[in-house]
């Protein structure tokens, strides 16, 4: 497909496993992430979702496999061969992490401003007036009014804090973010605007993401692929609306089977 | 859009075969489609006709690949001439059939939470980073096209979940028709629509095949089929197996 720099994908994961001692929780895990591709991993509490997200972005080494990921220059690295500093500069410069617990992510005693500026001012840019512009501009971008800039995010509720969290990721324009639940815990209303964000921005920005859900219909809305996973394996994937609407094995087709239709 | 030469092969299926598992009933086999064969071009209309249950929508929805078949091939036309094998094609390449080479209009509209209409139709032109519209000039798009399917200008910023089954549809096939392909699925595009609109979509229809788009369709009005397809296919009911 002829579609510019797109020619290599961005994140190589091939034959992931991680066990914790000597029980096994994600076992032979592989896929490529393209540039601009939004993959949703689904599957129950204990899946090992969570766990596969974590070794992926680099934040616990797996006990088998290798991920490498395409740097700027279009070299593949393996990022557990990556040196700490190396992988400290990526993590805040072309990787995002979404936390579940927006707190998990966030300062919560320092302003938003300086929350959704911290990772320009790790990369060394110092003018105080340059750094509140792109905060406020970040901060309309996930609306949130600027009158809020010098607020501690513990003043906010939990659908702004989540948003706070995304502009503070997306700042630095990365390529690539992990969200590990991002929209559960928040009410329906919530989550529409949320999920709305993320859609557009993901797409305006050509994003590529992993993100793990329990919400087929999360997924349907912002993801093109789908991993199915049950008991730390892939159990099926594919396209969102295929692996969604012609499920092939009996552990999707309960999970499909098993939601509400409002 | 590149427009296909008429009767440039666009799309062929070979003895393709669908049945549905379901593991959650006894791993009861449910076959639809037994070895069915089509061949469509350039120009064309082909009516897929029967009764319901005969898996005409199942044709279409393997055809875009949102279904997986379970034997034979779907080649599709790709922008560069080849013919790519829908069965055997990795996501990507599905995903880039889907957003150069064939649109599927399905009976329903999926709405999204909080997106207005007029950006629900504009979408399409907007996908991909090589995308040659501004988003200002792909909403001025979405209006003309709004407006020939007669959607009331006061809705166009509203979020169509609340809109009636027949501007939902009319939403769906602006969304569609904004962005010319070469290969269409229409899945009873005129089901919900009052003459006046169905008027519009026959209208429709005729332009995109006078351009060179090959349409393989759904239509249960015999008077909408006939005064669109150039061709109609019967379905036949699968025999059991012994």
């Amino acid at each position: 497909m002829t579609q510019g720099d797109t020619l290599t994908p961005l994140l190589r994961v091939q034959n992931l496993g991680c066990a914790y001692g000597t029980r096994s929780v994600v076992r032979d895990i592989s896929f490529d992430l393209w540039p601009g591709e939004v993959l949703a991993v689904v599957g129950e509490s204990g899946s090992g979702k969570s766990t596969l997200l974590n070794a992926v972005a680099a934040r616990h080494v797996p006990s088998t496999g290798q991920v490498t990921f395409a740097l700027k220059g279009g070299d593949h690295q393996s990022i557990y061969a990556m040196t700490e500093a190396q992988r400290r500069t990526l993590a805040r410069t072309d990787w995002g992490f979404v936390h579940q617990n927006a707190a998990d992510g966030l300062r919560m005693n320092v302003s938003a401003g300086a929350n959704v500026a911290e990772r320009l001012m790790a990369l060394g840019q110092r003018h105080y007036g340059n750094l509140r512009a792109q905060a406020t501009d970040w901060l309309e971008r996930v609306e949130i009014s600027p009158s809020r800039i010098d607020d501690r995010p513990d003043t906010f509720s939990g659908g702004m804090r989540q948003r706070l969290q995304i502009a503070r990721n997306l700042i630095t324009q990365p390529r690539l973010v992990f969200m590990d639940e991002p929209t559960s815990g928040l009410d329906v209303s919530v989550q529409a605007r949320l999920l709305d964000m993320l859609r557009m921005l993901t797409r305006q920005m050509g994003l590529a993401a992993i993100i793990v859900t329990h919400d087929l219909a999360v997924a349907r809305l912002l993801a093109q692929r789908m991993l199915v996973m049950q008991g730390g394996e892939a159990v099926e994937s594919g396209l969102t609306d295929q692996v969604l609407d012609d499920p092939q094995h009996p552990y999707t087709q309960l999970l499909v089977s098993s939601v509400l239709q409002p | 859009m590149t427009t296909p030469a008429p009767s440039t092969p666009l799309l062929h299926l070979q003895s393709v075969s669908k049945e549905f598992v379901l593991h959650l009933q006894s791993s009861t086999t449910l076959p639809v489609l037994k070895e069915f064969s089509l061949q469509l071009s350039a120009g064309e209309c082909v009516r897929l006709s029967g009764p319901s249950g005969m898996g005409k929508s199942t044709v279409l929805k393997l055809v875009f690949g949102n279904y997986r078949a379970s034997g034979g091939h779907i080649f599709v036309r790709s922008t560069d001439g080849e013919m790519v094998d829908i069965t055997q094609a990795d996501a990507r390449t599905v995903l880039h059939l889907r957003s150069h080479a064939m649109a599927y209009v399905s009976q329903f509209l999926r709405v999204i939470p909080r997106v207005a209409a007029i950006d629900i139709v504009a979408e399409p032109l907007l996908e991909g980073a090589d995308s040659p519209f501004s988003p200002s000039q792909a909403r001025e798009l979405a209006a003309h096209w709004l407006e020939r399917l007669r959607i009331a200008p006061s809705l166009w910023q509203l979020p169509p979940a609340t809109f009636s089954g027949g501007e939902q549809q009319r939403i769906n096939i602006a969304r569609s028709f904004i962005k010319p392909r070469p290969l269409l699925l229409l899945d009873e595009p005129t089901a919900s629509l009052d003459p006046e609109n169905t008027q519009t979509v026959i209208e429709l229809i005729a332009e995109a095949r006078a351009q060179g788009v090959g349409i393989l369709g759904i239509f249960h009005d015999n008077a909408v089929a006939q005064s669109v397809a150039s061709r109609t296919v019967a379905m036949q009911p699968i025999s059991p197996t012994p």
